[in-house]
């Protein structure tokens, strides 16, 4: 008996080992051809070739790695709210299908389907069928495994910088064939979020402050993280800079007394749910100067705050007349 | 569990159950291999497998598409299932024999949990994956086992309810030392958090030839000491008496079953509960030899999580169940009933 699940068992390692390059992404070779090569084509040649469409096909690299689009993708999965909101902004919205379970804007999306990205399974993936597929976080490998279907994959994490949000738009224009809005609209949010620092001429530089996105454990973005380096671009001092980051994650884990300790002259509030009054309320964050009634807090939208995609430019606006709100009481 | 044992006469062992848990095996690897949230069409399914043995040419019938999902997704994960739920199956059944004692576990022993730690170093330092990660995990995992036993010997004797205590203490402390660890490199904490929740998800071939040849060589060895685990399972002294040279043997079975646990964690993270569910369910079907515990452990413990990982990746599609909380869902109450029978007898 054991002999016979060995046999089993070698049987199927080998066929395994044995096509696995056979079985590699999709040719596109039909699969009756396979006896006919090139020179066998005159029956291929009274059908016409398909439209080639400019642009197409466009070869993208990601951190999944190279990636070909044969042509204009017309069902893409965006499987992080971010990327449904460049892809929206750039007007290939029509050809998204599919946001994640956090995908709320713009409310157009409100029709799209939801799919939970945390623990996403490969194969019921593929069962809908996309023709283009974006993740901002894949530890399951389900890039490797749409490619190995013959889907394009693309993997981008957070950046760390407004190019790195930039690139990811262009990134995003060129694989649906929509290069020159993409490069409209980063032009545009280059023009708006210059014109917002040129208007706040330097006024916030100096300014110390709290950017709170964790209100149990205080992991906070320093000055190297995407949001923190918006912060940075207006000269602004940002109290986690001061904590140690060893591992350069960005976001440093604060502790109450530390903020306490720091009194940041505004406080940014970018979580859901906290207030002035709940932060005013935990033990000893009555002492914070921001937090008395002439200081100043800014209610961030949490939404814009931890997305990087074209409402940076909204997120910058808000940081800006928060600064405008912070003289005034001067 | 002892007194079933008679190890002076070679009684055979009874093929029935063998049947049967092939049996079952066939059915487990047929339903992981047709059924997905794609759906393939069973007769276009075998058709195509077929094809793919040597020297075998039919046409299924699949487009690339549907044949691709089903030889790159879907048959490399159901094998892969196979192979580390029989590993950690025997394991399982070799740890109970050689410490003598029902409860114990992969898991429970901490032996999971060390290898673990292994592999979360390798993760977090971004240093390689593959063997590094096995290797890695089998340095965590043989530290863990032999604190586990030190710390239990220390504790007063090899009661069942000491040594599983150390387990848990041993395991706890790795996996402190996990989290820590976790937490230095919060880049990866995503990939290990998913790790530490058991996946198996997987593309291709690579895993499976990766855990193949440690599997492997843990089964071989494991089952080759089959008798002198069911000699061992009568008493210490008896076993010398009887010639097996008892510290060696419970070194290699340890070994052995380590490699084994570790190579299982290495690709598929922590799956608890396959090492005690499995040996008992075969105690209480087809009897307390190892001689039957261990061989057809492993083809309960492939057809166990073969059937784990099809409700993991069908239950909630198209998102994924962690297969870890399946076989604890299922694992923690029999090992209640286990721990109650145990502690009556």
């Amino acid at each position: 008996m054991r002999r016979l699940l060995l046999v089993l068992v070698l049987a199927l390692v080998a066929a395994a080992c044995g096509s696995d390059e056979s079985a590699a992404p999709a040719t596109t070779a039909p699969p009756d051809s396979t006896t006919a090569p090139a020179t066998t084509a005159p029956a291929d040649s009274t059908t016409l070739p398909p439209l080639q469409e400019p642009g197409f096909p466009v070869t993208i690299t990601s951190d999944a790695g190279t990636a070909t689009v044969e042509r204009r993708p017309e069902r893409i999965a965006a499987l992080s709210s971010v990327f449904v909101e460049m892809l929206y902004a750039i007007g290939a919205g029509d050809q998204v299908f599919a946001g994640d379970l956090f995908t709320n804007y713009p409310p157009e999306t409100d029709s799209l389907e939801k799919i939970d990205s945390f623990n996403l399974n490969a194969e019921a993936i593929i069962e809908l069928d996309p023709d283009l597929v974006v993740l901002s976080f894949d530890p399951g490998d389900v890039a490797a495994s749409l490619e190995a279907v013959g889907i394009p994959a693309v993997l981008m994490g957070t950046p760390s910088s407004l190019n790195g949000a930039y690139e990811q738009i262009q990134l995003l224009g060129d694989a649906t064939g929509r290069s020159s809005e993409a490069a409209e609209l980063i032009d545009q949010m280059r023009t708006d979020i210059k014109e917002i620092v040129n208007e706040l001429d330097g006024k916030a530089r100096g300014i110390t402050f709290y950017h709170e996105t964790d209100p149990f454990d205080f992991y906070t973005p320093n000055s190297s993280s995407f949001v923190g380096a918006l912060y940075a671009a207006l000269g602004m001092e940002n109290i986690a800079d001061a904590a140690p980051d060893e591992f350069n994650s960005g976001f440093p884990q604060l502790s109450p007394e530390f903020i306490v300790e720091a009194n940041p002259q505004m406080i940014f509030i970018a979580s859901s749910g906290e207030s002035v009054e709940t932060m005013a309320a935990r033990p000893g964050w009555d002492q914070l100067s921001a937090l008395r009634a002439d200081g100043t807090v800014v209610l961030l939208n949490p939404d814009v705050a931890s997305r990087w995609g074209p409402r940076v430019v909204d997120l910058l606006r808000a940081i800006a007349q928060g600064v405008e709100r912070f003289y005034e009481t001067l | 569990m002892a007194e079933a044992v008679a190890p002076l006469r070679r009684r055979t062992v009874r093929v029935a159950p063998f049947v049967w848990g092939v049996a079952v095996l066939g059915a487990a690897l047929a339903a992981g291999v047709a059924l997905g949230a794609v759906s393939l069409p069973v007769r276009a399914v075998v058709l195509e497998l077929l094809d793919r043995l040597p020297l075998i040419d039919v046409e299924s019938g699949l487009d690339a598409r549907q044949s691709a999902v089903l030889w790159q997704i879907r048959a490399p994960r159901v094998v892969l299932a196979g192979l580390v739920g029989g590993t950690l199956a025997v394991a399982g059944g070799a740890y109970q024999g050689v410490f003598r004692n029902p409860l114990a576990d992969p898991y429970l022993l901490g032996v999971a949990a060390g290898a673990g730690l292994g592999a979360t170093v390798v993760i977090a330092s971004g240093g390689g994956g593959g063997a590094v990660l096995t290797v890695a995990a089998f340095v965590g995992a043989v530290a863990a086992v032999v604190a586990t036993y030190a710390l239990g010997r220390a504790a007063g004797g090899r009661s069942t309810a000491t040594l599983l205590l150390a387990g848990v203490t041993v395991a706890a402390f790795f996996t402190a030392v996990q989290t820590f660890v976790q937490q230095l490199a919060s880049d990866t904490i995503r990939e290990v958090f998913a790790w530490i929740l058991g996946r198996l998800a997987t593309v291709g071939w690579a895993d499976v030839r990766l855990v193949l040849p440690f599997a492997a060589i843990s089964t071989a060895v494991l089952i080759a000491h089959r008798r002198h685990l069911d000699v061992l399972a009568v008493g210490e002294e008896e076993a010398q008496t009887l010639g097996v040279p008892t510290t060696r043997v419970r070194i290699v079975v340890v070994l052995a079953a380590t490699l084994g646990t570790a190579a299982a964690v290495a690709v598929s993270g922590l799956i608890g509960f396959v090492g005690i569910v499995v040996p008992h369910a075969i105690r209480l079907a087809a009897g307390t030899s190892y001689r039957i515990i261990l061989p057809l452990g492993f083809v309960g413990g492939a057809a166990f999580l073969i059937v784990a990982d099809l409700v993991s990746r069908t239950i909630i599609a198209p998102a994924e169940l962690p297969i870890g909380v399946i076989t604890a869902f299922v694992g923690a109450p029999f090992f209640g009933f286990i721990l109650r029978r145990s502690i009556q007898s």
